[in-house]
């Protein structure tokens, strides 16, 4: 996995996503501050339309006081963490065993087909990604995706133009990791 | 009915929430410990019990603990082990969302037992929105005076936080979680030093599953001894079942261990049998990880035993005719199913999953992913099957962490009893296709 290619928009946390990197940063002991990373992140990406630009990992180093390698390590780790530009609703779907058994490809074909593009493509309209991702943790539930915070689950064909209509009509919560 | 020490009030409307859970008994077992016990008095208990870790390993929770280095001025840590990735199991997900302070209270206990004052529940990342079930649970706990500095007047202070990732099976390696709250990558270490020894920032760390803290709640509560009648020999106590495929009832039980898993597959109290009147083909019961069962296997062993519930009789036959209890993921496979298609699709997992770090994985888990995706695309040679059975053997016991072994057992094993459907895809593979998901003709058709 590569770092996105160009710098993205100029970055900085809300003041609120501030005060949050700050408390979340006092729940580990003197000097060990870096263990707030990862946390860090998911509020950068959520406060920067759902992906990591070089900017924003560059204002989260600084942010935690590490060097920006530090962080551009663990971005390029971790799955959740969007390198590139995506669309405004991250539909996220399970591929793995148990969903796959429960009609997960079926599922995902019909998404592909009905928003014309593939798995790891945006919309042209820049509403929709379609991700596959592996086991979240659905099985009994399957088959299912995560937009945002939250699960959706025992999917079908017709909840999934439900969901889409309900995300153009701006019905649908994402959550968001700064809820304090 | 069997007896439920984990999941008895999780149905009750408001148990999430401090009151309810206090109404229900929750926090005795911290009074009892914190006001009668000392802390190895609750360790003697854990030990009396039996418990073995439910993440997966199995391994007896009492010794563990009694691992940990106490060496004087060095802090200890307790870490909650909330990564729940391993496909087919989501047992720990459904106890922090329905009953999130009985983690919060076995946690307190375990950190009482082993001298740590600050503990970190690690979940994995896409659990985002129980990490705020749990840090409503712990502040809720703090209010109230279960966590803080100097609990019901013992001097033991405790403080608890929840620490997410970011979508990384290997983070439930406990080294690669360590890493990960770290704020780095998660690459397992080599071992030694252990954990106990030298773990979260190279100080004595204890990293236990979900489920085994929450266990520790009613060991207290009841006693090791009488948590220790419950289930059968060496496995000890109660089991969070996470049950999925095709089965007409998936979800999460609570079994005594023991239970048979004849009873647990078709009886209406737990499974309800296999969907749509369908036959049984084969069951993963413990997890992706763990080797498969075909049907002649999975209610009766290869001696003819009944098979049963528990870290012995599943493993019973070894890995020739057995297999592990583990997570407790429990997957369930119709006769439709196709084993080269499911096998193809574990090891795709653990090719994506795999760190990198030991090319015997990184490598392997690769190689196996392109010759079952070219066996399932009709592209495959009779002597494939041998190659993974060569490919697998060569990862397992030559990695750093057990992912190379989770990744190499699912694929020996689908090979040793379904070697025929394996070569029949080589023989045909247009009728293989056909068969799974009418693939062929769907794609012609989106064409």
């Amino acid at each position: 996995m590569q770092i996105a290619s160009h710098n993205g928009k100029p970055f900085s946390f809300s003041p609120e996503a501030q005060a949050e990197v700050q408390q979340l940063m006092a729940k580990y002991p003197e000097s060990r501050q870096k263990s707030a990373l990862i946390r860090a992140l998911h509020i950068a990406q959520e406060e920067n339309g759902g992906w990591l630009s070089i900017a924003a990992l560059d204002h989260v180093a600084e942010a935690l006081r590490i060097t920006p390698i530090e962080v551009y390590e663990v971005a390029t780790f971790y799955t959740m963490f969007n390198l590139e530009p995506v669309g405004k609703y991250v539909l996220e779907f399970c591929h793995t065993g148990p969903c796959a058994i429960e009609g997960a490809e079926r599922l995902i074909n019909y998404v592909q087909k009905k928003l014309g593009i593939e798995t790891g493509q945006t919309t042209p309209d820049g509403m929709f990604t379609i991700k596959e991702v592996e086991c979240l943790g659905a099985c009994g539930y399957a088959p299912m995706m995560q937009v945002g915070l939250y699960y959706h689950e025992h999917l079908t064909e017709e909840k999934m133009d439900r969901f889409l209509e309900d995300c153009r009509a701006g019905k649908i919560d994402k959550g968001s990791w700064k809820m304090h | 009915m069997s007896r439920k020490l984990l999941l008895e009030h999780a149905h009750i409307e408001g148990i999430n929430g401090y009151e309810t859970y206090r109404k229900h008994g929750g926090y005795r077992a911290v009074e009892k410990a914190l006001k009668n016990m000392a802390p190895a008095d609750v360790l003697e208990e854990v030990k009396k019990s039996g418990l073995r870790g439910r993440g997966g390993a199995g391994f007896p929770t009492g010794m563990k603990w009694s691992f940990l280095a106490k060496p004087e001025g060095v802090p200890r840590y307790l870490l909650c082990n909330a990564d729940e990735s391993e496909p087919g199991t989501f047992k720990d997900r459904y106890l922090m969302e329905k009953i999130p302070h009985l983690l919060v209270e076995g946690m307190i206990l375990s950190a009482y037992a082993l001298g740590a004052n600050t503990s970190y529940i690690y979940i994995r990342g896409e659990y985002s929105w129980i990490v705020f079930i749990l840090e409503k649970a712990i502040s809720e706990a703090y209010a109230k005076g279960w966590l803080g500095n100097n609990i019901l007047g013992s001097g033991f202070d405790c403080d608890l936080y929840v620490n997410p990732g970011a979508g990384a099976y290997i983070c439930g390696e406990e080294t690669a979680l360590i890493e990960s709250l770290e704020g780095k990558r998660g690459n397992p270490r080599i071992k030694p030093p252990f954990p106990a020894v030298k773990g979260l920032w190279q100080c004595p760390t204890v990293v236990n599953n979900v489920e085994t803290l929450a266990a520790v709640v009613p060991i207290v509560n009841e006693g090791g001894d009488n948590y220790a009648r419950i289930g059968v020999g060496r496995s000890t106590g109660t089991k969070l079942i996470s049950a999925g495929g095709n089965i007409n009832k998936p979800g999460v039980y609570e079994i005594e261990l023991g239970l048979p898993m004849e009873e647990f597959i078709y009886s209406d109290d737990w499974c309800g049998g296999i969907k749509n009147g369908k036959r049984l083909k084969a069951c993963v019961p413990g997890g992706s990880s763990v080797p498969i069962l075909p049907h002649y296997l999975v209610t009766k062993t290869a001696a003819g035993e009944n098979r049963l519930l528990s870290y012995e009789s599943l493993a019973d036959g070894g890995f020739e005719s057995g297999s592990m209890l583990g997570s407790g993921g429990f997957i369930v496979y119709d006769e439709d199913q196709c084993v080269v298609r499911n096998t193809w699709n574990f090891t795709r997992f653990y090719h994506h999953e795999s760190c990198g770090q030991c090319s015997p994985c990184r490598e392997g888990t690769g190689w196996m992913e392109k010759v079952l995706e070219r066996l399932e695309n009709g592209k495959g040679k009779l002597s494939d099957m041998d190659l993974l059975v060569e490919v697998a053997k060569k990862i397992e016991g030559n990695t750093i962490c057990p992912l190379g072994d989770a990744a190499a057992w699912p694929v020996a094993s689908a090979i040793r009893h379904f070697r025929d459907e394996f070569e029949w895809h080589v023989r045909e593979p247009e009728a293989c296709m056909q068969r799974n998901y009418g693939l062929v003709k769907e794609k012609a058709e989106m064409a």
